[in-house]
């Protein structure tokens, strides 16, 4: 794998192998974070940042660790990344860092960290490593970033509600109310509508995948056997 | 050439989901009659509005499946849970409630896991749940059919409030609505009073009020025992219900008898009867071995006065039903019944 393709790499971490829809990993922030979308965004670049970091360094030191004890080495790499984040967070973005609370430090068990700088910066050419952890990090983001669109939106009626905890006091007016304040879904907002709305999300994936399938296969007349399993 | 196979007196099947789906909705008749008659209006109302949606939910979702349509319309099972459903929102409710919660029953509870049979929750509950967690606010307007100053509302005027949230002239929304019971004596309690007096302010006095559960409950627990002589139901989920609610709020009663209410007042307030008869005997989501009904019904009346007297929602019925159904798998497996020749089931390898 010493010479990888770019665009294969976007394709794998927007699409066929993103992290939130089709890995499924990284679940506690993502049902946790994603109530509304400055929470999620907050989250999800506070976690692009740290596998997008992490990722470079781990590719970086790859050939000085040792494989027996490489995973220790490379959750300390993990930890450090996200401590400096958090450390930065803290001083500049304090609000933010206040509402995403545990789940900030809690980066470092995020399995898609580990799991990419095990499964592809532990092998590969630093830039490349760095441009997967970019668009990994991006892939759980935007499923993050959904899911707090469709779960602001219908549990508190609101869309980028408090902006100007992530985009400083400019962003102060950009709250846009959508649903009155009379039909705010309050299941969306907690645990239950997290799950589903995931499930939704992924479901929404399989069938697309599943229909395109189909229409490849009856262009081609080649007999391809549809197969939707949620995680490879 | 066919020949009739029927030599012996073979018993014939006499189950079929049609069938017991109407004697259900015979048995829920009494119910429905006490609650239109204490309640008013607005009860008819939110059942009417639950089974018309819940109907097109299920023909579309059907539709959006490719499956036959016309079957699981006409067996009357999505009218059955629409109904029993209805029964448990507030009759003072807009008329969204039924709605939303209709749809969210048959669409997600029910034909999202594969439809009639197939579902792990019971939808009835799961459609009350959603609107209890999600809409606090109108999930609390119950009031009785007359209040307190005589305004009634009759059947357009019910209608004109369930749609609109238009009243009549002269009849404010505060005279229509109360608390219910099982909610006046959790805020008493809150506030610090004994047991007693909670129980003895519900509702000033007024005693049509006061029997107000004790109606319901004797209506239901009559449709409950036609159930049970037609053979719809058997005796050990209700029984074990009640069981499990008389011991839990008998023990806790004889612990402190002063800060919780007593097993009878436990037994005929809220959904107790209603729940045991007619939604934990869902003969989907329910336990289906003997042993395992007992099991079921138990830990449901147990879980039910522990949410009431200790959780933050003043009935656990509904939630008690769903959390039940969750172990229903695992009490199934541990009491298959012994198959005659047979060492214990389970054990024999």
């Amino acid at each position: 794998m010493s010479d990888v393709s770019y665009r294969e790499l976007t394709v794998q971490g927007l699409w066929k192998n993103n992290p939130g829809l089709v890995q499924i990993l990284g679940m506690c922030p993502m049902m946790a974070i994603s109530n509304t979308v400055v929470n999620a965004m907050g989250l999800a670049l506070a976690t692009m940042l740290t596998m997008v970091v992490s990722n470079g360094l781990a590719s970086a030191i790859r050939h000085w660790v040792r494989p027996e004890v490489r995973l220790p080495v490379f959750v300390m790499v993990v930890a450090s990344v996200v401590t400096i984040i958090e450390l930065l967070m803290n001083a500049y973005l304090n609000t933010l860092y206040h509402v995403l609370g545990i789940f900030l430090p809690l980066i470092v068990t995020n399995c898609i960290v580990i799991a990419r700088v095990e499964g592809f910066a532990a092998r590969n050419r630093v830039l490349p490593s760095l441009y997967d952890g970019l668009m990994m990090g991006m892939g759980f983001g935007l499923v993050l970033v959904t899911l707090g669109v469709i779960r602001e939106i219908l549990g508190f009626g609101t869309l980028l509600a408090n902006a100007q905890q992530l985009f400083g006091p400019m962003a102060t007016n950009w709250t846009l109310h959508i649903l009155p304040d009379q039909a705010h879904f309050l299941l969306a907002i907690l645990p239950p509508g997290a799950f589903m709305a995931l499930a939704v999300l992924i479901a929404l994936k399989q069938g697309f995948e599943q229909r395109r399938a189909v229409r490849l296969t009856q262009k081609s007349n080649i007999k391809v056997a549809v197969v939707a399993s949620p995680a490879q | 050439m066919r020949f009739p196979t029927h030599t012996a007196p073979l018993p014939e099947a006499e189950n079929s989901v049609r069938r017991v789906m109407t004697l259900v909705l015979l048995a829920l008749l009494p119910g429905t009659m006490v609650a239109t008659w204490l309640l008013g209006w607005g009860v008819l109302i939110n059942v009417l509005l639950a089974i018309v949606t819940g109907l097109l939910a299920e023909a579309a979702m059907l539709k959006i499946r490719t499956r036959p349509v016309r079957p699981a319309i006409t067996d009357g099972s999505v009218i059955v849970l629409a109904w029993i459903f209805a029964l448990c929102l507030p009759n003072l409710g807009p008329w969204w409630l039924p709605v939303f919660g209709a749809i969210f029953a048959v669409v997600v509870a029910k034909q999202l896991y594969g439809g009639l049979g197939f579902n792990l929750f019971n939808p009835a509950m799961v459609g009350y749940v959603v609107l209890l967690i999600s809409f606090p606010e109108p999930m609390t307007r119950w009031g009785p059919a007359i209040d307190v100053s005589g305004a009634a509302l009759n059947f357009t005027q019910s209608l004109a409030w369930s749609l609109n949230g238009i009243l009549p002239s002269g009849v404010g929304y505060d005279g229509l609505s109360v608390a219910t019971p099982l909610d006046h004596v959790r805020e008493q309690l809150t506030a610090g009073a004994t047991i007693h007096n909670a129980t003895a302010s519900l509702f000033n006095g007024s005693t049509l009020l006061q029997s107000w559960n004790l109606w319901l409950s004797v209506a239901f627990f009559v449709g409950g025992l036609f159930m049970l002589w037609r053979g719809v139901i058997r005796w050990q989920i209700p029984i074990a219900v009640i069981t499990g609610v008389l011991v839990m709020s008998g023990f806790l009663w004889l612990l402190d008898s002063t800060k919780h209410a007593s097993p009878v007042f436990h037994l005929l307030t809220g959904a107790t009867i209603f729940g045991a008869f007619f939604v934990a005997t869902d003969p989907v989501t329910a336990s289906t071995t003997p042993r395992g009904r007992l099991i079921f019904g138990f830990g449901i009346g147990v879980i039910t006065v522990l949410i009431r007297s200790f959780g933050s929602y003043p009935d656990g019925v509904a939630f008690a039903v769903l959390l039940m159904n969750l172990c229903v798998p695992l009490i199934d497996y541990y009491t298959q019944p012994k198959v005659f020749g047979h060492k214990q089931a389970g054990k024999a390898r």
